[in-house]
């Protein structure tokens, strides 16, 4: 039994993902598929991110993971755990030091730079789905830009509750061309992703495909004429800790008075400015 | 004088599951009914020609195998043809085979220029969407941005097809088949399509209720002026709907003709079987 290769994968599998990247950035929103190894976690829980973290991890890459906007969460402390293991390389929670940053959920408030690159867990990369079961015929959807399915999950939604219900995961178009389930971060994210600096990696382990936001790419949110895309509101709301209220916030509630309160959810960047503070003082 | 341009002409239409052998494909082939005994290919239609006027009513009849769902299929793009052309004069003034266009031309077409009722809801409706969003999704995809006007729109068909409003939210799998029918009715008439595609609408419903999707049907025809094909094995409903009438059999037209003319005076030795074993 030899030593495990460095990032596990071996390099004929790396190659192939690094492949199936290079084809997502020439294609943007375009869902290549790829062979998706078995790793020592389960499909579901961050390996398409995973995987993608390993084939294009260096030596001397600096790696932040994210799970829901927390850096300390198990799905993040034990993905950061394998990576360096089997690598070496260093770790960091804050956003600007870090060179590959893989996140569930969130893309991080501090904005990414043309140096870094953010790898996103998608659990179901087809924003046609609901509407189709059937791969073949989503694929030729695809094909043919035939996303009317897409805009009627919204206008769905719209009957239902007068509004677009969709809190996460809510479909964009790439590049005026492919509708793109954006992995289940918030809405608040989604105008991050338009005209990004850093170049955006999403991977799907378990339905096998990966595709790529390329720096500097339009994106736009999926919406109506008389009902517009917006994000998530947090009118007269602020972070207890920070004071932030520009930021994505968590509804929380107190166990022993049972008030409701928000916290900003981006723990390192939650940090990162009460250290500000701290030594303002 | 002057000839009336047809709304739609199908030419030599032809649709076969399965590749032929020598056997059927030579020149007086013997087929047991349209099935080749040799290399099991079925002929579900064969040279199937007519043509479509503007505001007529066109019934189909014949006996289930005879190619009528199939040709309803190749209409709406819903299976492609082996064979033959078909001319809109409403896509390209009539010029271009609809048959041979691309993917994204066919979906077009059906989006703006055809509406189709199933026999089946469950083929033509999205149980688990409310109506109001079935009836819309008609006109997303035809290019409909505008909630608002969509929602009107929707709204107004529901009325029309008699969908009392406080069940305009609904979905249609807790409406009854008559219900859906009408739903589907509505969600075919929504971009005001020119032709209108009804397979075998009121099978399986009961009399009060088919009466009352006949007569919603023939209204649309008189006050909308659109042009329908109807297919039923239904002589009853042939009678009331249709201006002129096709028989089928083993997926040729053996006969056709003015309705009254066809069910008075069948010619053809099927038809008269056909006329006087249900009348």
């Amino acid at each position: 039994m030899s030593a495990v290769p460095f990032a596990l994968l071996d390099e004929q599998s790396k190659r192939e993902i690094r492949r199936a990247i290079l084809k997502g950035i020439a294609i943007p929103g375009y869902q290549v598929p790829f062979a998706s190894r078995e790793l020592p976690i389960a499909r579901g829980w961050g390996t398409g991110g995973l995987q993608v973290t390993l084939a294009l991890i260096g030596k001397n890459d600096v790696l932040k993971v994210i799970d829901q906007g927390s850096d300390d969460s198990v799905n993040a402390v034990n993905i950061k755990k394998l990576v360096t293991k089997t690598t070496g390389v260093q770790t960091t929670t804050r956003t600007q030091d870090a060179t590959l940053v893989q996140s569930r959920h969130r893309i991080p408030e501090v904005p990414l730079r043309a140096d870094q690159v953010l790898v996103l867990q998608v659990p179901e990369p087809e924003p046609l789905r609901d509407i189709e079961r059937s791969e073949f015929k989503t694929k030729r959807y695809h094909a043919e830009k035939e996303y009317s399915g897409a805009y009627l999950m919204l206008f769905e939604q719209i009957m239902r509750y007068n509004q677009t219900s969709q809190g996460a995961d809510y479909p964009v178009l790439v590049n005026g061309r492919y509708v793109m389930n954006p992995s289940p971060i918030p809405r608040f994210d989604n105008p991050k992703i338009h005209q990004s600096d850093a170049l955006i990696l999403f991977g799907a382990g378990r339905e096998k495909k990966i595709y790529a936001v390329p720096p500097y790419t339009n994106v736009e949110s999926l919406a109506f004429e008389d009902y517009p895309f917006v994000v998530e509101q947090f009118e007269g709301k602020v972070c207890r800790e920070t004071g932030l209220s520009d930021v994505f916030l968590d509804e929380l509630t107190d166990e022993v008075t049972g008030e409701t309160y928000y916290v900003c959810n981006d723990t390192s960047y939650m940090q990162e400015i009460l250290q500000q503070k701290v030594a303002a003082k | 004088m002057m000839q009336e341009q047809p709304v739609l002409s199908i030419r030599q239409l032809s649709k076969q599951y399965g590749d032929g052998c020598t056997h059927c494909q030579h020149e007086d082939m013997k087929l047991e009914k349209n099935f080749c005994p040799v290399c099991k290919t079925v002929y579900a239609c064969r040279s199937v020609s007519f043509d479509l006027y503007r505001g007529e009513i066109l019934g189909i009849v014949g006996e289930s195998g005879s190619g009528k769902s199939t040709l309803m299929k190749s209409l709406y793009f819903d299976e492609t043809v082996t064979s033959g052309e078909g001319y809109l004069v409403d896509y390209e003034n009539g010029h271009n085979n609809i048959f041979t266009e691309s993917s994204q031309m066919k979906r077009h077409i059906r989006n703006t220029i055809l509406g189709m009722v199933y026999q089946n809801p469950m083929l033509g409706l999205k149980m688990d969407f409310s109506s109001m969003s079935n009836i819309a999704e008609k006109q997303i995809a035809a290019g409909n941005r505008h909630v608002r006007q969509m929602e009107e729109r929707s709204l107004s068909l529901l009325q029309h097809v008699k969908i009392p409003v406080h069940r305009s939210k609904e979905a249609p799998k807790n409406f009854s088949g008559g219900m859906q029918q009408r739903v589907q009715i509505a969600k075919a008439m929504s971009n005001n399509p020119p032709i209108l595609l009804l397979d075998e609408v009121t099978t399986g419903l009961d009399l009060s209720v088919q009466a009352d999707v006949l007569d919603l049907i023939k209204s649309i025809q008189r006050e909308l002026n659109i042009s329908m094909i109807v297919v039923s094995h239904d002589l009853a409903v042939i009678r009331m709907l249709a201006d002129r009438t096709i028989v089928m059999l083993n997926g040729e037209i053996i006969e056709h003709g003015l309705t009254d003319q066809v069910l008075e005076d069948p010619q053809h030795e099927y038809t008269q079987q056909l006329v006087y074993s249900l009348l």
